[in-house]
């Protein structure tokens, strides 16, 4: 049975959803699980075409939302990075998304301009599917974190979570926060170096949530207390002035000794990857590491995504 | 209503006064209207004018000219205490008080360099929602980006000044 209210429906942010919302497209997320690793195909998606419009490079998530429609039998059209200079010759953005809205079922977008998503939603008849706006949103990354945490602890309430790097600029980290606000985390820990704090609309939204916060300098202060340890990267392109970016980078490091040092033995570490040097290689071989598992849930949970919003039986 | 100030209001025929904007925001107010006094309206500007209300405050009457509820949603941003009193053959025959919309619309571009609203050439219009009113907090449509009361008066008062 198709979730109520999903189909036709933008995702810009993840607050345009609810904690209902969110469950019935992590139920949709699970069977598309079963359904891949027992090898069927669930080709619900036959003859529909889905545009990716990468305004911006990005190889994973681009990637997952291409396997995502073409296990559902969808044809995928679209562009990216520099060829997208191409598409636009002159071209304004609107223009664009006019013209992949005559071409396509759904629009799923990146752009490094914030707002971008909402702005082609107006612009487009079809759903429009936000895959990164500048610094702001990146709802289908929250999902599949969000989805992970339910997976790996059979809920996201209750649990105290960190969340650790360039909070400032990070999209996923923002959106990973957000996220949380539609649950009742027993508290968030927000670390960062005092020159990647997380911006003021997001703590806003946290303190409207009642959600309990703090903000910290040092993992090592708070590690012992987390169960859900959500690490990010600093990008570089986001800021501003390449001068802060030197300021701050390779600020922070997770290792093996730190976690066996001070974490909960049931503590598991999160990224949405790609990793520079922010979480250590012996990480990986330990129970902390769950980056895998989370990467490998993009397509399940974008797979139910795309059916939802297309309104397709799951 | 003081001597002085009663005054000066009957001294408009026709027009409109714009009375309770904050001391010193009288200026601002004016270029926040496009008036330069160029336009060959007879405009009068009253600052620190002693105010039950406010304490000190402005008064601006302009001659001729009556205010489209966008240009008295801007006023509500800079000077929000302002009443607006329609004026017609010397008596006040409207008084009407600024009030922001919860939603503003095209008076402020916003802060946020990579904002959408601010890429070139995009038909795309600045909007804002109306956290809150005391102090004033208004947070983009587009990109969620907070402005603060300072945020905004500063690009009022530079605006067309
Ligand atoms: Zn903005």
């Amino acid at each position: 049975m198709p979730a109520q209210g999903w189909r036709g429906r933008d995702v810009i942010s993840i607050l345009d959803f609810t904690r209902e919302d969110l469950c019935s497209l992590f139920e949709a997320a699970e069977r598309m699980k079963r359904l891949l690793s027992e090898g069927r195909l669930p080709r619900l998606l036959e003859g529909k075409i889905v545009a990716l419009a990468f305004f911006e490079p990005s190889t994973r998530t681009r990637l997952s939302f291409e396997a995502a429609a073409k296990r559902l039998g969808a044809e995928t059209i679209g562009f990216t990075g520099e060829e997208a200079v191409s598409v636009a010759k002159g071209e304004n953005l609107a223009d664009t998304v006019r013209m992949l809205d005559g071409y396509a079922d759904v629009i799923v977008i990146r752009h490094r301009y914030e707002g971008t998503a909402l702005y082609a939603a107006e612009v487009a008849e079809k759903p429009v599917i936000n895959a990164g706006d500048g610094k702001q949103h990146h709802p289908t990354q929250a999902m599949l974190d969000l989805f992970t945490v339910k997976e790996l602890f059979g809920g996201i309430d209750g649990l105290v979570y960190g969340v650790l790097g360039d909070l400032r600029f990070g999209r996923a980290a923002s959106s990973f926060i957000l996220g949380l606000t539609l649950f009742k985390p027993e508290k968030v820990y927000l670390i960062s170096p005092p020159l990647l704090r997380t911006r003021p609309e997001v703590r806003v939204r946290l303190e409207e949530a009642g959600i309990r916060y703090e903000e910290v300098d040092r993992l090592e202060d708070v590690l012992g207390e987390l169960d859900v340890l959500y690490v990010t990267r600093i990008q570089k392109e986001r800021f501003p002035d390449p001068r802060e970016y030197e300021k701050v980078r390779g600020s922070y490091r997770v290792t093996r000794e730190l976690l066996e040092k001070h974490a909960k033995p049931g503590l598991r570490v999160l990224h949405p990857l790609p990793r520079v040097d922010e979480i250590a290689f012996d990480v990986d071989e330990t129970s902390y590491a769950a980056y895998f598992i989370q990467a490998r849930n993009g397509v399940p949970v974008r797979m139910a995504l795309l059916s939802l919003v297309l309104g397709a039986e799951v | 209503m003081a001597p002085s100030e009663g005054l000066l209001v009957r001294r408009i025929r026709e027009g409109t006064v714009i009375d309770h904007i904050p001391a010193g925001r009288a200026l601002a107010v004016l270029r926040i209207l496009g008036i330069t006094g160029r336009e060959g309206l007879r405009v009068a500007v009253v600052m620190n004018v002693e105010s039950r209300k406010l304490g000190w405050k402005d008064i601006v009457k302009v001659e001729g000219r009556h205010l489209s509820s966008e240009e008295v949603n801007r006023i509500a941003l800079i000077a929000p205490t302002a009443t607006i009193n329609i004026v017609k053959d010397y008596r006040v025959v409207e008084k009407k008080r600024v009030k922001l919309p919860p939603v503003i619309e095209g008076i402020i571009s916003c802060t946020n360099p990579t904002c959408i609203t601010r890429k070139p050439r995009e038909p795309v219009r600045p909007r804002f929602r109306l956290l809150s009113e005391h102090p004033l907090r208004l947070q983009c449509v587009y990109c969620g980006t907070i402005m603060e009361e300072e945020d905004v008066l500063e690009q009022l008062e530079e605006q067309g000044g």
